[in-house]
């Protein structure tokens, strides 16, 4: 049951994906990117993940997909207007770099996992089970990835005053 | 275990990514194909973090994060270029081509 759905839900993220760069209205790719998103998070709830499931849908598909929509409201290149996909020649190399990334990515499967640092079957289900799956995700947040934590709060606010910045007309 | 088909979903959603940054002109919606690759970055290491431990998803947290603040500046920057040009397509932004 746990296979089928995974396997359902990838194959409606792939199917969306293409979907969403095929597309020629950004309002539809952007509304295909939310669907693939809300389906990665389907697969992350049967991965164990719950907690990254929850912020994918809040983070990415709630904020991130807003942002994008209010920018192509605001730029008002929402109606459908000549493609910007490009012509033959773009497509073809478009494809041949596809066909040749998907040959490098399975020419990976040959690669052993170090098998010394994997944990157990069901392990981290366990850890989920016991600690709850926020808690699972705090503690080495919190612990071990503090200073990383505390220093993407500075990055976040590089972000919003070089955003300000960048987009206001005039300070 | 999942771990197999995950990887090779975020394969393929990887390189659906990369095609549709090379097949785009539109600035926004290259953008959205950065996305994409991203979030197949963040499937796998949600897939190995069932084998590796929790820090993967704690790594899928920062990468949120600077996803996050990467589409707040950029789209911050399509927003100057268009006011600039008056498009968003790639194409005609191209003051620095030699």
């Amino acid at each position: 049951m746990r296979e089928v759905i995974f396997y359902v839900a990838g194959i409606i993220v792939l199917a969306s994906a293409v979907a969403c760069i095929t597309n020629r209205s950004p309002v539809a790719s952007a509304l295909w990117l939310v669907a693939v998103l809300f389906n990665l998070s389907v697969a992350y709830v049967l991965l164990d993940a719950h907690f990254i499931a929850a912020l994918q849908v809040l983070v990415y598909a709630g904020a991130i997909m807003v942002l994008f929509l209010f920018v192509i409201m605001l730029l008002n290149i929402g109606r459908p207007g000549p493609t910007d996909i490009k012509g033959a020649r773009g497509k073809l190399i478009a494809v041949v770099a596809g066909l040749l990334m998907v040959a490098e990515l399975a020419a990976l499967r040959s690669v052993e996992l170090p098998s010394e640092a994997s944990l157990p079957d069901g392990a981290v289900a366990r850890i989920v089970e016991r600690q709850g799956a926020v808690q699972a995700v705090a503690i080495p947040l919190f612990q071990q990835y503090l200073i990383p934590f505390e220093l993407t709060s500075i990055m976040l606010l590089a972000a919003v005053v070089g955003a300000v910045v960048l987009a206001k007309r005039k300070l | 275990m999942l771990l197999q088909p995950a990887l090779v979903f975020s394969a393929l959603l990887f390189t659906i990514g990369v095609v549709g940054v090379l097949l785009r002109r539109n600035a926004i919606v290259i953008f959205m194909c950065i996305e994409l690759m991203l979030n197949a970055v963040n499937l796998t290491f949600v897939a190995l973090s069932q084998r590796y431990g929790l820090d993967g998803q704690v790594f899928v947290f920062f990468v949120m994060t600077v996803a996050a603040a990467e589409a707040a500046v950029g789209l911050a920057i399509i927003i100057a270029l268009y006011r600039h040009h008056a498009t968003a397509n790639l194409d005609t932004i191209n003051l620095l081509r030699g």
